[in-house]
């Protein structure tokens, strides 16, 4: 197996444990953040700022009648109030949404989710704004909704997008991968086939600080300043550009920092555009921040997958063969924020870490009167709903030919020889080495003396449950020719500046929403540069001060930004070598690199340092042809491939007989994200996953009830893990660097999100055995878990 | 009231939130508001001493009460052993939460100087953290039951180059 050193320190610092470059540094951004002095949108104040509040529809399905904001528009602190019918005027009505639909801004022919947005006022204080909500009258005549998406293709079912011409139903699109007659020729010759439907419910990303916005239009040089909650805010700055018609030089817009995305933070909201059209109408600053609850009713959502999963294998244990039919709630408006070509997103990478002989997956999207999204919560593009499906599917096979679930695995991973590997659906993984993780797991886990134990429980009534889950991510769009979202590119710059006195500032264009992007591309700039990462200032998150590039989601900030910093780095170091070379009146061939400096081959006492050759560039030396005077460098990378990260995570539950509560004793995560960048935040973005999957195993849900309400819209309903519902991680880690990436680091923001849930079902199913459970759905409430044991399994609803 | 140690003194309308005067009308944001249920304690600050959700609390309640905030934690130029734990042990993200997370930190280490991790558990079941999965969290709390005087270079600079609490397994 491939390994990098954990600390890469510079020879020349003559300190091994201060990593310049590589190895656990604490976070540059923390000092701020400990003393309270982060600024998230919410903080920001500018002079003369009004406050703005959105009017939702309180039933999912009905035709608008009128608005009467008279009385709203009387309150003594009330400036403005704006309808559908004033955005019509201005053409802003509908905006585009990112899947090639359109999403109504404010309604203006009828509600299609319960939460949508209806009116906009802005008043002189927040309070005063809620108060003037409450003096709207509006009419609605009240219509069937759609809730269930089994029943949106139904004859007679409700027509939920009449806006949208000829429409005479609620099929979105149908999208499938692979060779559906290759595929179907091994299912039926097959030894052993087995088939379950697999419930994803909808579950919500619910970052702690919601989503909000301040708009400031300069009615005289025609500037918007938009200071805005957003993971990208250059694809803003370009969309808003094309709907608003605001010259795209005349936009800035800026994302402060951001209280947790998760992908809640992608899509342009209704609320941000409401914050600029009322600046625009007012002349004044807007801010405009959601509460809790329209955070979680309106605001994007993740899943609502029903998969029906079958899997073929030989009697001996062999996969030969995966399929799935997938029925995608995506709401009122196909508002994903996923690729252009990708209406599904990466959900067929959904043959996991194994070798088949076929695959093939077909995904039906519907409109339902629910709140738009579908891709968000760490989901890399629904690969989440893949890897549930395909763990899922193994587990219950394992189930079938009375298997080990870890040797069923171990007998059918791709085998590092065959990387990069092809997989059936169009994917060709980088790079992978899957038993070493599977394997370094399960010594962690003390797999066979946790059978052991639950062999012994077992015989004793005891509920003991020991789930695995080894998933292969596909993260890092993307090349541009394959992935784009509206038409932009999925590539990222950098801009890297190296100032006279060896001090450095690199301009990147993804935007960190607590990954610790200004630790980690320091350190990617401290290992090419040996600058100490001290000394590098990333800046990000503001239009007007970085290159285009098209944000942070999808785990790809390391593996394209990451890529584009190496190599803007790279040309920092090249050009550097040509101005040593004058300095030590050499030939630039005759030089030699080691961390921080160029030296004279066979001299290592003739050299200069990064810091004195920035000096020289910026001093009177007379500089070679074609080199001009400064130490600067852009570039716009543009990766070869995705990159594949993987992991072995092991899950060990305990449950409750008595009430069917789930306790989650163990949780082992071994992950592989290629090179390590900086051990301590990595382990910081697998804890956090690992918490979203045991919140989705065990308690998220976004629930409707028959006429559309949504059930789960606080936090009182809307449950997320505390403290007391997760175990102390266990982590461990192999690296498989990415062979393409500039470093090999593949990325691992997601990875848990995405790893995680089926080793708590897994192990949920596990303990379950006895009462002979072979599968249930997510979310395993106490109840659910109970009536499972009852054998009442039932879909979540 | 006492805010951080210094008298403050204002009109406010009867229904107003603590959390909101302190953000809107002190203007120290480093109080955040996260939820309308009090469910999920990013306003978590202190109230003579002990815990509380500002959301909770109507700023009118607040008179003549002493209040500390996350602006209150440090000593000047020196942090409180709470905040230098959560740079050393990464229990922060975001930093959303981390405010609230600290100052119940701090009531907890104030009552209790050498807490368990199901104490410390427990001490913060009531505030949510998107980020870190909670473990980094205990880990910074017991750093600075380790070390209640803080390190001298206290000062919250990022310094590089310290050993991780708990390694990785490698293989």
């Amino acid at each position: 197996m491939t390994t990098v050193s954990e600390h890469a320190p510079n020879p020349a610092a003559g300190d091994p444990s201060r990593p310049i470059g590589f190895g656990r540094i604490q976070r540059k951004e923390d000092p701020r953040f400990v003393r309270g002095r982060g600024n998230y949108v919410d903080d920001i104040v500018l002079p003369g700022m009004l406050h703005g509040a959105i009017l939702r529809a309180p039933v999912a399905h009905a035709r608008l009648l009128s608005i009467d904001a008279s009385e709203a528009l009387a309150h003594p602190k009330v400036v403005a109030v704006i309808t559908g019918k004033d955005l019509e005027a201005l053409n802003l009505a509908w905006a585009p949404t990112l899947s090639a639909d359109v999403q109504a801004v404010l309604v203006t022919d009828k509600v299609r989710f319960q939460g949508q947005e209806v009116a906009f006022v802005v008043a002189e204080d927040r309070y005063a704004a809620r108060d003037a909500l409450e003096l709207i009258n509006v009419d609605y005549e009240f219509l069937p909704p759609v809730i269930d998406a089994r029943k949106a293709l139904d004859d007679g079912a409700p027509v939920i997008r009449d806006d949208l011409p000829g429409r005479t139903d609620n099929h979105i699109f149908d999208w499938e991968a692979g060779d559906a007659a290759e595929t179907d020729a091994i299912f039926a010759s097959a030894d052993v086939v087995v088939a379950q439907e697999l419930v994803y419910p909808r579950v919500h990303p619910a970052p702690m600080e919601t989503c909000g916005a301040v708009a400031d239009y300069d009615t005289v040089d025609g500037r918007l300043t938009l200071y805005e909650t957003t993971q990208a805010p250059h694809a803003h700055r370009t969309l808003y550009a094309m709907v608003a018609g605001i010259p795209e030089h005349k936009i800035r817009v800026v994302s402060p920092d951001i209280g947790g995305g998760f992908g809640n933070k992608v899509g342009i909201y209704p609320g941000y555009i409401l914050a600029v059209v009322g600046s625009i109408v007012t002349g004044k600053p807007v801010k405009w921040v959601e509460d809790r609850s329209e955070n979680l009713m309106s605001t994007s959502f993740a899943r609502d997958y029903i998969m029906q999963g079958e899997i073929a294998a030989t009697k001996e244990g062999r996969i030969l063969a995966l399929r799935t039919n997938v029925l995608a709630d995506h709401g009122a408006f196909n508002a994903t924020a996923q690729p252009t070509k990708n209406p599904a997103g990466f959900f067929h990478i959904f043959t996991g870490s194994y070798d088949l002989a076929a695959a093939h997956c077909k995904v039906t999207g519907v409109y339902t009167n629910k709140a738009p999204g579908g891709v968000a919560y760490a989901c890399s593009f629904r690969v989440t709903e893949a890897v549930y499906l395909v763990e899922r599917m193994v587990d219950i096979l394992a189930r079938k030919l009375e298997m080990d679930p870890a040797e069923l695995r171990l007998k059918n991973f791709i085998k590092p020889e065959q990387f990069p590997y092809a997989n059936k659906t169009g994917w060709v993984y980088d790079s992978g080495n899957y038993e070493p993780a599977m394997r370094l797991s399960m010594e962690m886990a003390g797999y066979d003396e946790l059978r052991r134990e639950q062999k012994e429980k077992r015989e004793r009534g005891e509920l003991m449950g020991i789930g695995i889950s080894f998933f292969t991510e596909t993260v890092g769009a993307g090349p541009r020719k394959h992935f784009d979202i509206v038409g932009l590119g999925m590539a990222d710059g950098a801009e890297l500046r190296i100032h006279p006195t060896g001090k450095a500032v690199v301009r990147i264009s993804v935007q960190s929403q607590g990954q610790g992007h200004e630790t980690t591309f320091a350190q990617i700039v401290a290992e090419e540069l040996g600058i100490p990462p001290e000394d590098i200032d990333v800046v990000h998150g503001d239009t007007d001060q970085t290159p285009f590039g098209l944000g942070t989601y999808g785990s790809r900030s390391t593996p394209v930004s990451g890529g584009a910093v190496a190599m803007v780095s790279r040309k920092v170091r090249d050009k550097a070598r040509f101005i040593a070379a004058a300095m030590l009146e050499t030939r630039a061939e005759d030089l030699e690199w080691e961390k921080g400096r160029w030296f004279v081959k066979g001299d290592p006492s003739a050299g200069k340092t990064i810091s004195e050759i920035a000096l020289g560039a910026h001093g009177t030396l007379t500089l070679p042809d074609g080199v001009d005077g400064n130490l600067d460098a852009e570039v716009t990378y543009d990766p070869p491939n995705l990159t594949f990260p993987f992991g072995a995570y092991i899950c060990v539950v305990d449950i409750d007989p008595g009430t069917g509560h789930v306790k989650v004793r163990r949780f082992i995560a071994v992950d592989d994200c290629g090179t390590r960048i900086n051990p301590m935040i990595i382990e910081g973005q697998v804890h956090g996953g690992l918490t979203d999957g045991v919140g989705m195993a065990l308690m998220e849900m976004i629930s409707f009830d028959e006429d559309g309400n949504c059930l789960s819209g606080s936090f009182m309903d809307y449950l997320i893990p505390t403290a007391m519902e997760v175990p102390d991680w266990e982590t461990g880690f192999t690296v498989t660097p990415s062979p393409h990436h500039p470093i090999g680091a593949k990325g691992i923001g997601e990875s848990a999100t995405v790893g995680s849930p089926p080793a708590v079902v897994n192990a949920i199913v596990d303990a379950l055995a006895p009462y002979g459970v072979t599968h249930m759905d997510m979310p395993c409430t106490p109840a659910r878990v109970w009536e499972a044991m009852q054998g009442r399994t039932r879909p979540p609803v | 009231m006492r805010m951080n140690g210094g008298e403050v003194t204002r009109d406010v309308e009867p229904r107003v939130l603590l959390v909101h005067y302190i953000r809107d009308v002190l203007g120290l944001t480093g109080t955040h508001w996260g939820c309308d249920t009090s469910n999920c304690g990013t306003c978590v600050v202190l109230m003579d001493g002990e815990p509380v959700k500002s959301c909770t609390v109507l700023a009118a309640m607040a008179a003549g009460h002493d209040i500390r905030t996350v602006e209150g934690l440090a000593n000047g130029a020196t942090l409180d052993p709470v905040q230098q734990g959560f740079m050393e042990e990464h229990g922060l993200q975001c930093g959303f939460c981390t405010p609230g997370m600290m100052l119940t930190a701090r009531a907890l280490l104030d009552r209790n100087p050498d807490p368990d991790d199901a104490e410390i558990r427990q001490a913060i079941s009531g505030q949510i953290c998107r980020c870190t999965g909670y473990a980094t969290i205990v880990r910074s709390v017991k750093w600075a039951a380790k070390n209640p005087l803080g390190t001298d270079s206290g000062t919250g600079a990022a310094e590089p180059g310290d050993t991780p609490a708990t390694e990785d397994v490698k293989a």
